[in-house]
This record gives structure tokens, C-alpha cells and sequence, in this order.
């Protein structure tokens, strides 16, 4: 078995016009710099991009936007990228707004063989448009469907040959249900250590979620809004 | 006096419990951090994966792997923990969060919330506060009574494309404390200085007074 591949360019091959892909990351967190890097280079359009965030104006999920590579983005909050909202509202791309919960759990369904759920996130709003709602435990609840994508790309800490993945803080957020739902993922890591090297107690997604994987390089890690206190 | 946005904060600090687990939404609910009552021990949750959130960090403990739910930088308390956001949802949609406190546009007298979208302006997503309002056990709003323009935002019918329904529980705006009852609005405390008839006249819902309506105390 050999996940390993060389580099992100090698790692997003198959990749086609028109296929859906999962993007793991919260706003630019834990976001897989690399494989977006190199969707960019490959010039492959009309994409349906599953990802809670679509990046800003000149980073992350941004660049495919600027390139015009997407056609349909499935997000819960998309408001930080003006080239986002100008295409919206010329009419060139598509938006599908998931409550938050619910994107992550659809992801983490489609990878479990859950093929639809019922939730009470979105009962008597605009999201219950043409869904099934049932009353369960007194409430009424729409029933959501698993997603799944043809290539999911995420983003961890360390990993391992096997695909093993740690996550470091608050960058795992959509990675490892994504990871799970991708029918080809592929990881990129800051640091490719050999099997048996991480510690098996700690591995935040399993090995076998994971199809390729390799070792990123240059991360930037932006960050949005930087806070401190005195 | 109506209430500044800190006292606001303040006041809602006064509904937590020792041993509570509390999400805080963005703009005047991430300010309650800061009342939290001495020796008391509330375990903050932020939505995009932590347990045990802490204060902004100073300069030199940046760190771009850990922020909070409106992406900014953060620390954590001892004891914390980090997760995915299923297993946050799961926290969230399970019932375990005791207390979510967030913003709205727009509130009915049945506990309905407006607070994520605005037609004709730019439409940005309703992140996590349609699965907060939805499963939290207790959902406390903290709002501006009125609209710049002085209409009231305390309404029998939302006005805006709706967050949830029948979920709110408790307001705290810059005039009043408000539960939300089977049968309206229920005014439970005045800010300082502000008279029962100002609240009415600030409220466009149904608006029950029973006795004497006490002032709030910092």
C-alpha cells in the first residue's frame, strides 16, 4: 500500500471539470493551502466546492473564485470575499447556505453510510423549503441528506504513511468529517512521519479515510482577525 | 438610562451558574466573558472546536491554528479541549451547552428570532446560529430594544427571514430584562432609570406587567 505521493500537484490527479470536492478548514483555519494551490494551477473548472467558509479575496478557497474555477459553492457562512458576492449577484455562481451543524454533520454521514438524518437545525425557516419534517420528541425536525464528494482535501498537522491524522487546535473543525466522506481524500500534513511513529492513542482520523497523502510545504496560515489584549 | 452594550453584558453575566457550559455569539455576547463572577467556573464553547475557551492572547502567543467561531485569535483555559465541528454540533444539538446567548435583528412575543439575514443586502450565511437556536436548552438574546430609527425590534411577527422559532427564552436589551412566556412578553426587570411606560412604548409585541417591576442591579 502506498498513499505517499510527492507533492500536491501529483496528489490532486483526477481531479475533472465538474466534479465536486470537499475543503476542510474554518475561515483560513486548517485550510489545505497546497491542493488549493494546485487546483489553481490546473486551470480545471466548473467545481462544486463543499467548505463552511469560501476562503477571502486573494486566499484560500478566494483564489479558485478569482480564476472563476467554481460554479456552486455549499458553505454556511460566506462573508468575507467581495469577489464571492460580486459573482453571486451577476449570477455566475451558485450558493447552497447549510446551518453550520448541519454541513458538518452531512459530511460526517456521508463517510458513515448515514444516508439521511433528521435535525432540528433550520424547523420554520427558510431551510425547511421542500424538506420532510417529522415532530420527534415534540419538535419538529427536517431530514438531511449525506453528502459525499469526489475528491475531499484536508489539511492536518502530522501524519503518517498509512494516513493516520492529528490535527493541531482548532484546525481540525470540517477536516475530519470531511476526511471521512471524500471517496478519494487527500491529506496534506506539515509533517510526513513513518507508520508507527505517531502515537496510535492520539490519531484524530483514522488511516483508512485517507487515500493520498503528502507533506505540505510553505504554509502561510493568514489569519482573519487578529485580537490580543494588552 | 438605557443600558450601554457592556452593561448589557454585564447583566446577562448574572444569569450563569458555576459548573455551566456557555456559547457566546458574536459582537455584544462575546463581551458577558468579561463579568463572568469571580470564583465561579463557566467552561466557554466556541462552536468551530474548543472547550475551555480563554481571553484574546497577547501579542507574542498568536497563533493562527487557534481561533474562535468569528475568527479571531484565542486562548485556552486549563483543561480544555479542541474537537471537530460534528462532535461541536453534537455538544451543541445534544444539549449539552446549558446557556447560548447570541444577537438577533428582530424577536417575536412567541420566542421567534430574526439575526441572520437582511433581503436586498448581502447574504453571508447563517453560520451556527440556526443549530444554536434550534437545540439549546436556554437561549438568552442580548439586543437593542429599538432600531435606529426608534421602531421596535420586540414584535408579534418577525419582520425577517427567521434564525428559529420558539426558542427564545430570555432578552436582555438596553431597556429591560423580557422572558418570553405562553402568553407574550414578560417584563421582568427596568434599566436604571427607565419607566415601565418607555418599555411599552418601546414594544410592538404583547407585553405582560405584573407588580412592581424592579430595577436591574450591577
Amino acid at each position: 500500500m502506498n498513499k505517499v505521493v510527492k507533492n500536491a500537484a501529483e496528489a490532486i490527479s483526477g481531479v475533472e471539470d465538474g466534479m465536486t470536492l470537499m475543503v476542510g478548514g474554518f475561515g483560513l483555519c486548517g485550510i489545505p493551502e497546497n491542493a488549493i494551490s494546485a487546483l489553481s494551477a490546473s486551470g480545471v473548472k466548473g467545481l462544486t466546492c463543499i467548505s463552511n467558509n469560501a476562503g477571502i479575496d486573494n486566499f484560500g478557497l478566494g483564489i479558485l473564485l478569482q480564476n472563476k474555477q467554481i460554479h456552486k459553492m455549499i458553505s454556511s457562512y460566506v462573508g468575507e470575499n467581495s469577489e464571492f458576492e460580486r459573482q453571486l449577484l451577476h449570477g455566475e455562481l451558485e450558493v447552497e447556505l447549510i446551518p453550520q451543524g448541519t454541513l458538518a454533520e452531512r459530511c460526517r454521514a456521508g463517510g458513515a453510510g448515514i444516508p439521511a438524518f433528521f435535525v432540528p437545525a433550520g424547523a420554520g425557516t427558510e431551510v425547511a423549503e421542500g424538506k420532510e419534517i417529522r415532530m420527534l420528541n415534540g419538535k419538529p425536525h427536517l431530514l438531511e441528506t449525506a453528502l459525499e464528494a469526489d475528491f475531499a482535501f484536508v489539511k492536518a498537522w502530522k501524519g503518517d504513511t498509512l494516513g493516520n491524522l492529528v490535527y493541531r487546535q482548532t484546525a481540525n473543525n470540517f477536516n475530519h468529517p470531511m476526511a471521512m466522506a471524500g471517496k478519494i481524500t487527500v491529506a496534506e500534513v506539515e509533517e510526513l512521519v513513518e507508520a508507527g511513529t505517531l502515537d496510535p492513542n492520539f490519531i484524530h482520523t483514522p488511516g483508512i479515510f485517507v487515500q493520498r497523502i503528502f507533506q505540505g510545504s510553505s504554509y502561510e496560515k493568514r489569519i482573519e482577525r487578529v485580537t490580543t489584549r494588552e | 438610562m438605557a443600558l450601554t452594550k457592556e452593561q448589557i453584558a454585564q447583566r446577562i453575566a448574572q444569569e450563569l451558574c458555576d459548573g455551566y457550559y456557555v456559547n457566546l455569539g458574536i459582537g455584544i455576547p462575546t463581551l458577558v466573558a468579561n463579568y463572568i463572577p469571580e470564583g465561579m467556573e463557566v467552561i466557554l464553547q466556541s462552536e468551530n472546536g474548543i472547550l475551555g475557551m480563554g481571553p484574546f492572547p497577547y501579542p507574542d502567543e498568536v497563533d493562527a491554528d487557534l481561533i474562535n467561531a468569528g475568527k479571531q485569535t484565542v486562548t485556552v483555559v486549563q483543561g480544555a479541549s479542541y474537537f471537530d465541528s460534528s462532535m461541536s454540533f453534537a455538544m451543541i444539538r445534544g444539549g449539552h451547552v446549558d446557556l447560548t446567548v447570541l444577537g438577533a435583528f428582530e424577536v417575536t412575543d412567541q420566542g421567534d428570532i430574526a439575526s441572520w439575514k437582511i433581503p436586498g443586502k448581502m447574504v453571508k450565511g447563517m453560520g451556527g446560529a440556526m443549530d444554536l437556536v434550534a437545540s439549546a436548552k436556554n437561549i438568552i438574546v442580548a439586543m437593542q430594544h429599538c432600531s435606529k430609527d426608534g421602531e421596535s425590534k420586540l414584535l408579534k411577527e418577525c419582520t425577517l427571514p427567521l434564525t428559529g422559532i420558539k426558542c427564545v427564552k430570555r432578552i436582555v436589551s438596553d431597556l429591560a430584562v423580557i422572558d418570553v412566556t405562553e402568553n407574550g412578553f414578560k417584563l421582568i426587570e427596568r434599566a436604571p432609570g427607565v419607566s415601565v411606560e418607555d418599555i411599552r412604548n418601546a414594544t410592538q409585541g404583547r407585553l405582560i406587567v405584573e407588580g412592581n417591576i424592579p430595577e436591574m442591579k450591577f
